[in-house]
């Protein structure tokens, strides 16, 4: 303050200032005022037509009602601040577990916008689309590398879709075999898309009990693999993070029954470079790109779900199959009567599929390094966090760990409670309440991407909040206290949806 | 390694503290006989600029400095450097579905903006978070479509995008759901005369696309007063969504299956792109994906969380509306910019500019001898054209000039060998459609 | 708690028999498990449901719970207040949160179900194997 204040008699009274809006920001359409906006069109070259004379009145709209009018700076500024209101792996840890949330490495975002990439039209002829035929290639040829299998597809837009095409091709196989069967067994621990997918290839779900260590029970998998069972839909490392030590007698079970062994692939990460599931049995899988192979998650997708089978199941693959000609052109091939069909227009999500290929391409061989941060990041915290937390399966971790809020729940605290406490402590929460077969579960993925003092700021964090779950278990039940918006009112959401904006 | 952030003297420290002498021993779990003994047969690791160096080979192996009349369901608009720039940041870009409401606000509030926005522009009343693209939104909406009434039989118009045609198939057929095709008038718009009462009672719904994959409009309207009389459904598709800005809205649709695209997303080979559903508020249980609410936090504060999640695979398992998890959620965030930049009067002008040249351009090709316009209907951006020999052989000339000509139709429609589908969007210079018109004059001069 | 009047099942609903006529619900246990009710299915009058099958279902925020009819019939009467106010199952899940009305094919059928006293001994020891 300056001396002039004190000259005043009587000083004025200082009033709160109201909140700055990058502190409350609204919605878009509460900005809008008629006229403004936020991109101009260079003007046209043709003669101008009327619309409604050219395509007739009665397809004409009058313009659209409740339709934003912003300039370019509010809309940067009201994205901007948006954006602040974001976790994200670039801010801090992000150990969200089966999610496999990783560095996103830059330079694949700035390939993936590249002129000739980005602006490649997906029916411009193969001889104008060899770059883009090669990228599909190189990646397709580097997967099957990593994973030990014969044949691969690329189109499934995520990895459900991957599922679904997996199975749609079991299914083919085994028709062509005379008997497409009619159950695809699931254990109690598998991600809830798998039952979802089993239903829409059309197979019946049956689920299989996991043994004490979290395994699959293998007497309960010789008495379930009927003739009607089609495939074991297995996740290896499961959920647990438990690689399933028994993974070549559950296949040869299978195997003898002319079923097949799919493997869910979201947990790649604990196993690319060291291990490949061609080689344990494994007769179809998917990868979920934007897990293991660092493609961004974009706040939910996009993802890229490749697909990869064994010998026998290559003729069932997804059109167009990308083949090389002579004098080693590339061509996408249609006409492949055994085909399940297509899953989805076009090549599917190439802009990740190009992204995925430019991180293979950083590491090259070297990707074992980053699975065995990652395996060791896990071990590292389970070991310094075992003291704090019930550990219900004790079978040697992979790349996450599970924990259950068993000791916390004495003091009435929860799994929820306390991944919101984390959020206080600066780290977004782990996976909560997954798997299902752990009551309370608080599944921990921390990937190879956080550095020896992130892992350890993280485990201080939790062991300061199993503290706080004994002395002031309050405070973590009312968590998180620092964040712009305190818990929502989900149920309200849900009573009464309210699912647009409304003048 | 660059993107590791360990040295090797923490690696050991951290490997001490678990108790272990070697990385090998991290792996024990793993049956010896699987354990890999050598490196991966993969190419050396690469340094930043060697990938880049890859990538731009690549690019210079498409078509750089082509121009190219394919539409088809993937259009090049107009967009603004603004879209890139935000959606590139790393809180955008590098963050999980937002499940976690509390530090998700941005993601989720505007998740919020694009369903309002694609609810203002489809006449619906509720749109979901996104699906992966066209193709499978129009599938899930048939299923959707399935489910609301209990009917196994669905009829879709042959002017549908044939490679969502497939989708829909490949989804079908072990679903035990029908499939009838219903054909095009001489105009290339969906047949109403074979929308028989018998075809409608026992079908869940009528599946057509507008603009239509000829480029003609359909008219909604009259459509779904004949699909409701025998209680159907009417499923429209449209892959081209800039249409919006100035077609009328499919209000009277029961569900609106679209692709975003052209809302500001790059061509991109193919995808990612953006999908989406929107419908009838009483149908939202039946609505596959995600959705974001409004809510209130305990301070009275708005806020909005996903919500209707009980619909979902991850609580419903085998019983959900969908098998999708992953959606697409940073390109309805590119949409959503976009358009909050095109704004009311942008998305008009663009629209009515694509109108503008597309007519242009349909008349200049038409004046070629041997040259027709194929159908009557009225179109926005796409038109066929009937040439007088076969298409393919004219863009092999043409891509000598370095024009990606119009798409053969031959290879979905069997009847249409000489036909080409033309697309002209707002970003075709007004030369070089002059240079197509030239090139294809010239090729058709010269005898067989 | 429990009303003498009901039957039980062990999935958790009750049936109050009357002149042939059952009227169903979802016991305070089902809702206090369940947590914030917030959607309700029903199914359309005059169904035929089975004992033992899902009829409809109760939603929270994240769980979805069958409903399973304790009898076999036809439906006769839903309760309609429930679309607006499903919250109610939470505040009288024995009284007007009511689901459905059947009429019985066999007026006896509920007889062989849990009275109240066995139904209060049954979740009496589900409580003691959940905090085991």
């Amino acid at each position: 303050m300056s001396s002039k204040s004190t000259e005043m008699e009587a000083p004025p009274t200082i009033q709160d200032a109201a909140t700055h809006v990058s502190r409350s920001e609204g919605l878009i359409f509460e900005r809008s005022a008629p006229g403004k906006r936020g991109m101009e069109l260079p003007p046209l070259d043709v003669p101008a037509i009327d619309p409604a004379a050219v395509l007739g009145s009665e397809f004409v709209r009058d313009s659209v009602e409740g339709f934003p009018e912003v300039s370019e700076i509010e809309t940067i500024r009201h994205f901007t601040r948006l954006s602040t209101w974001n976790y994200a792996i670039d801010i801090g840890m992000y150990p969200l577990g089966s999610c496999t949330m990783k560095y996103n490495p830059r330079v694949n975002e700035f390939v993936a916008r590249l002129d000739g990439l980005a602006g490649a039209h997906p029916m411009q002829p193969a001889e104008v689309a060899q770059g883009c035929l090669r990228i599909l290639y190189d990646l397709r040829k580097a997967l099957l590398a990593i994973t030990g299998m014969d044949a691969a597809t690329l189109q499934p837009a995520a990895g459900a879709q991957g599922e679904l095409t997996g199975l749609l091709m079991i299914r083919a196989y085994l028709a062509s075999k005379g008997n497409a069967r009619k159950k695809v067994l699931i254990p109690d621990s598998a991600h809830g898309t798998n039952p979802a997918s089993v239903v829409i290839a059309g197979y019946e779900v049956q689920n299989i009990k996991s043994n004490r260590l979290g395994e699959i029970d293998t007497d309960h998998l010789r008495e379930l693999t009927t003739e009607d069972v089609a495939a074991l839909m297995v996740t290896n490392p499961n959920t647990l993070g438990v690689f399933e030590e028994r993974i070549a007698e559950i296949a040869s079970i299978l195997h003898e029954r002319g079923a097949l062994l799919y493997m869910d692939g979201a947990n790649m990460n604990a196993l690319a470079g060291v291990a490949r599931p061609g080689d344990f049995g494994v007769d179809v899988m998917h990868l979920n790109l934007h897990k293991t192979f660092s493609t961004p998650h974009g706040g939910g997708g996009p993802g890229a779900g490749p697909v990869l089978v064994k010998k026998a199941l290559e003729p069932f693959l997804p059109v167009p199959v990308l083949v090389e000609k002579d004098g080693g052109r590339l061509a996408l091939d249609s006409n492949r009567p055994q085909t399940v069909g297509r899953v989805r227009a076009y090549c599917g999500n190439f802009g990740v599929l190009l992204r995925a290929l430019s991180y293979i391409l950083a590491y090259g061989p070297g990707i074992r390094q980053a699975t065995e941060d990652a395996v060791l990041n896990a071990n590292y915290i389970r070991k310094q966090l075992e003291e704090y937390f019930d550990l219900p399966y004790s079978a040697p971790s992979m790349h996450e760990v599970v924990f259950s809020d068993a000791r916390q729940k004495r003091n009435g605290v929860n799994t929820m409670d306390i991944a919101k406490r984390l959020i206080d402590y600066g780290f977004h929460p782990y996976t909560t309440a997954f798997p299902l077969i752990v009551p309370g579960a608080m599944m921990i993925e921390p990937t190879e991407s956080e550095s020896r003092v992130e892992c350890d700021n993280f485990i201080d964090a939790m062991r300061s909040i199993a503290q706080e779950a004994e002395t002031n278990p309050e405070l973590v039940k009312t968590a998180p206290h620092n964040t712009r918006v305190g818990r929502l009112d989900e149920v309200a959401a849900a009573r009464k949806p309210i699912l647009r904006w409304k003048p | 390694m660059r993107y590791l952030p360990k040295s090797p003297s923490e690696r050991q420290e951290m490997l001490g503290a678990v108790g272990l002498d070697s990385v090998e021993e991290l792996f024990v779990s793993i049956p010896e006989d699987f354990r890999l003994r050598e490196p991966l047969p993969l190419h050396r690791a690469l340094s930043e600029p060697e990938i880049i160096e890859y990538f731009k080979a690549r690019a210079a192996e498409n078509a750089p400095g082509y121009t190219s009349f394919l539409g088809a369901g993937v259009y090049q608009h107009q967009r603004s450097v603004v879209t890139d720039s935000l959606v590139q940041r790393g809180e955008f870009l590098t963050s999980y579905t937002p499940y976690q409401a509390e530090i998700s606000q941005g993601t989720l509030t505007a998740i919020f903006e694009f369903q309002t926005l694609m609810c203002q522009l489809t006449g619906q009343e509720v749109a979901n978070a996104s699906m992966y693209d066209g193709s499978t939104a129009l599938t899930e909406a048939v299923l959707m479509a399935e489910r609301l009434t209990g009917r196994h039989k669905v009829l879709v118009a042959r002017s549908v995008h044939p490679e969502y045609r497939q989708v829909l198939a490949t989804y079908a057929k072990n679903l035990g759901l029908e499939i009838e095709e219903i054909g095009y008038t001489a105009s290339g718009q969906v047949d109403a005369k074979a929308l028989t009462k018998d075809r409608l009672a026992s079908a869940a719904a009528l599946v057509v696309q507008s603009p239509n994959f000829f480029g003609g409009l359909e008219n909604i309207a009259a459509l779904a007063e004949t699909v409701h009389r025998e209680g159907a459904l009417l499923v429209d598709t449209i892959a081209e969504a800039v249409s919006l800005g100035i077609v009328r809205p499919p209000a009277e649709a029961d569900i609106v299956a679209m692709e975003g695209q052209s809302f500001g997303i790059s061509p991109s080979y193919g995808g990612p792109f953006v999908g989406v559903v929107a419908t009838r508020e009483k149908f939202v249980r039946q609505m596959p994906g995600r959705l974001a609410g409004q809510t209130t936090d305990s301070n009275g504060r708005r806020g909005f969380v996903l919500t209707l999640a009980t619909r979902e695979q991850h609580i419903r398992r085998e019983k959900a509306t969908s098998n999708i998890c992953t959606n697409e959620a940073l390109f309805a965030l590119v949409a959503t910019i976009h358009l909050c930049l095109l704004g009311k009067e942008g998305i008009r002008e663009m629209a009515s500019q694509n109108v503008a040249k597309a007519q242009f351009a349909c008349a200049e090709l038409a004046k070629i001898p041997g040259v027709r316009r194929a159908f009557a209907a009225p179109f926005f951006n796409e038109f066929v054209l009937e040439f007088p020999r076969s298409v393919k052989l004219i863009n092999a000339a043409l891509i000598r000039d370095k024009i990606i000509g119009p798409l053969p139709l031959g290879v979905n429609y069997p009847e249409l060998t000489k036909h080409g589908l033309v697309c002209v969007t707002e970003t075709m210079p007004r030369g070089e459609i002059a240079r197509l018109a030239t090139a294809v004059r010239r090729v058709l001069e010269t005898p067989l | 708690m429990y009303p003498a009047d009901f039957r039980y099942t062990k999935d958790h609903e009750w049936i109050k028999v009357d002149a042939g006529v059952g009227t169903i619900g979802i016991t305070d246990y089902a809702q206090h498990e369940l947590g914030d009710v917030v959607f309700v299915e029903l199914p359309k009058v005059g169904a035929r449901i089975k004992a033992g099958e899902s009829f409809g279902s109760v939603e929270s925020v994240k769980a979805v719970s069958d409903i399973f009819s304790p009898v076999t019939g036809e439906i006769t009467e839903i309760n309609s207040v429930l679309t607006d106010a499903p919250e109610k199952i939470n505040s009288d899940p024995h009284g007007s949160a009511w689901l459905v009305r059947i009429k019985l094919d066999n007026a006896a059928e509920a007889n062989s179900l849990m009275d109240a006293k066995a139904y209060q001994t049954y979740v009496d020891e589900k409580a003691q194997e959940q905090s085991a």
